[in-house]
């Protein structure tokens, strides 16, 4: 009787393996790639650390040469957490300031902001990459870290802001009230009962501010020139497409998942909380 | 303690006026009770009491002190919700511990003020728990908890008891009244239904459409209702409406309806002597008035309601139905004709356009 269920349950298992052995097959390589001397096809040949030692220093060597092409490892490494952690916090205040005024206050146009914001979200950001580099570069932010930043921040904030309002929306007026009258002034109100409330909400903008940060690529390769602004993504690129003439697949294997472990864990802790995000609901627009 | 005294008091949403020149005095430690059907501006008029909403016209004052712009934190009330709005994340201590923390008060004095209130309302096993794990009827007690707790001048309660099961509900009324009685706290209490108005409140507000239509004390509604909407809002089984004109023959007045005569007792004669002979007008009488069995008029059964302790009997006048209520072993079989006359001083006339009472 029991064989019913167990078929089932293989057939759901086989097509799960189906689907993500790509991705789990790529991964392996990637690995077996930062391990060994070289792939011969996808068979390793030859075991060994060689290419991990650029943990020691963080400086990648091109053979033949004194010259230090890339940047340092370490330097890019924090460059990438700096941006990723400014942008996260910048998105998490911006849209639960904007979310609650959007999700508890009416005012002229506001349903139209609301539409707006989505409409804007729904552009690809590289159709105003030469538009923002001309903004950039009159406000003497080319090449600065915070320049990509207020590029990601406007450009992510409208999803953030959605996010948030569903939040706000959920939690029902009468709270508000009542800690009003229970001594509150409306700003005391919003930082005691209304925020403690909406912490999953803040956890997914963080989350995803962290990740888009982490991950974002065109906007640093367009507008950062100096390798001392480089962050992860613009390294395993100069790295995968032999600048310099320099090709270590072993090299860029390692870096690209030293760039991985963190948002790895980042998602082993984070998961749960992005597993409660409800944009739609009762949502008012 | 505090008197609460409303002048003039409008509130508009937009082009809605949810609340209209309503004028009321809420005398020190009395219980007052706005009774209304939903929309009438019962609840907006707590608001503003609270301080949530601000009035578009008019004035509220704590004794003589004009309240209009004072923010709620400053008006010491407490107040309950009809969904309790207890802090989700906040522990029942924490609930009933924020208006103090609030207010800045030593730790050790918190503590103690908290346990004793909870032990009051019998909910001081639950202050570890969250709300979530808390049935209605506990919900209700911590949310009655933090109202108190800081002792407040007016306790302002809106539809506190409609999420509670039947059983609890009658429960419940006893002992807030018991409660208001024994703190004596000047209490505003928003309800729609008129029973929990009746058994609870000194004193009855009846609005309808933000306009207030009667004030005053239980027995007067349910006695002298000033219109046909406070007749007909007062009464577990609602008051009959007879529609008829009002016509005098040989000296009496009587109503003359589409396939019926009343009679109108020599006793209100001076009252109807201003009106109109031809006026349209509604006779009111409240079921337990109709005495049945006996007496001048006659109608069919038309359905008869069983309540055990008492029967509705739906009684076909011709063109109407009245309800009357007899006790529960009256032997009566529906199609059966059925004698029946009203108890002469307990009639109310209305003017049909104005709905005013005369009577």
């Amino acid at each position: 009787m029991r064989i019913v269920p167990l078929l089932k349950n293989s057939i759901v298992y086989i097509i799960l393996l189906l689907v993500t052995l790509p991705i789990i097959l790529l991964y392996t390589l990637l690995f077996l790639q930062s391990i060994s001397v070289n792939l011969n096809g996808v068979i390793p040949n030859g075991f060994t650390l060689d290419h991990w030692s650029i943990l020691s220093t963080g400086n990648i060597r091109v053979p033949g040469t004194t010259t230090q092409y890339y940047p340092n490892l370490y330097l890019v490494a924090s460059n990438t957490f700096i941006l990723a952690v400014i942008i996260a916090f910048t998105e998490v205040v911006l849209s639960s300031l904007a979310g609650y005024a959007l999700s508890r206050y009416k005012f002229a146009g506001r349903s139209q902001i609301l539409t707006l914001t989505l409409i804007l979200h729904a552009f690809p950001g590289i159709t105003l990459l030469i538009a923002l580099f001309y903004v950039l570069n009159a406000l003497g932010l080319y090449n600065s870290l915070i320049g990509v930043v207020i590029v990601k921040v406007a450009l992510d904030l409208p999803l953030g802001i959605w996010i948030m309002k569903g939040f706000f929306d959920g939690i029902p007026w009468d709270i508000e009230m009542s800690a009003l009258v229970d001594g509150c002034s409306r700003l005391g109100a919003w930082w005691r009962v209304i925020m403690p409330n909406v912490r999953n909400g803040l956890m997914a903008v963080l989350i995803f501010g962290f990740l888009s940060g982490w991950s974002e690529f065109i906007y640093v390769l367009t507008f950062i020139a100096s390798q001392d602004y480089w962050t992860f993504s613009m390294f395993v690129y100069a790295l995968t497409t032999g600048e310099y003439s320099y090709i270590n697949p072993g090299i860029t294997a390692t870096v690209a998942i030293i760039y991985m472990i963190p948002v790895i864990i980042f998602f082993l802790f984070a998961q749960k909380y992005l597993l409660r995000i409800q944009i739609a609901g009762k949502s008012t627009v | 303690m505090v008197s609460v005294k409303l002048v003039n008091l409008s509130k508009y949403f937009h082009n809605v006026k949810a609340v209209d020149n309503l004028n009321l005095e809420i005398k020190d430690g009395e219980f007052v009770a706005l009774l209304g059907p939903s929309g009438c501006g019962k609840t907006t008029t707590l608001l503003m009491i609270a301080g949530i909403y601000k009035p578009t016209n008019g004035y509220i004052y704590f004794d003589n002190r004009l309240m209009n712009d004072v923010p709620p934190k400053d008006r010491n009330v407490g107040m309950v919700f009809q969904s309790y709005a207890l802090y989700p994340h906040m522990s029942v201590f924490d609930n009933i511990a924020f208006p103090l923390k609030l207010k800045k008060r030593p730790k050790d004095e918190i503590r103690r003020k908290v346990k004793e209130v909870a032990d009051l309302l019998g909910i001081g096993e639950l202050l570890d728990r969250k709300p979530s794990q808390l049935s209605g009827g506990q919900q209700q007690r911590v949310a009655l908890a933090r109202a108190l707790v800081k002792e407040p001048d007016i306790f302002l309660m809106d539809e506190p008891l409609s999420n509670l099961d039947a059983k609890l509900r009658i429960q419940m009324r006893a002992e807030l009244k018991k409660m208001q009685k024994t703190f004596k706290i000047t209490t505003i209490y928003v309800t729609h239904d008129q029973v929990e108005a009746m058994t609870m409140a000194d004193r009855i507000a009846v609005l309808n459409k933000g306009v207030l239509q009667q004030y005053g004390s239980p027995d007067e509604l349910y006695n002298r209702p000033k219109n046909i909407f406070v007749a007909g809002f007062i009464g577990s089984v609602p008051m009959n409406f007879i529609r008829g004109a009002l016509k005098r023959t040989n000296g009496d007045y009587i109503l003359e309806g589409l396939d019926y005569l009343f009679k109108i007792p020599r006793t209100y004669h001076d009252v109807l002597k201003d009106i109109e002979v031809g006026t349209e007008v509604i006779l009111g009488v409240r079921p337990e008035h109709v005495d049945i069995g006996f007496g001048e008029y006659s109608g069919k059964v038309y359905v008869v309601e069983p309540l055990g302790r008492d029967q509705i009997i739906h009684i076909d006048i011709g063109g109407e139905i009245i309800r009357a209520l007899a006790p529960g072993d009256y032997k009566v079989e529906e199609g059966k004709d059925i004698k029946f006359s009203f108890k002469e001083d307990k009639i109310h006339i209305f003017d049909k356009k104005s709905g005013e009472a005369y009577i």
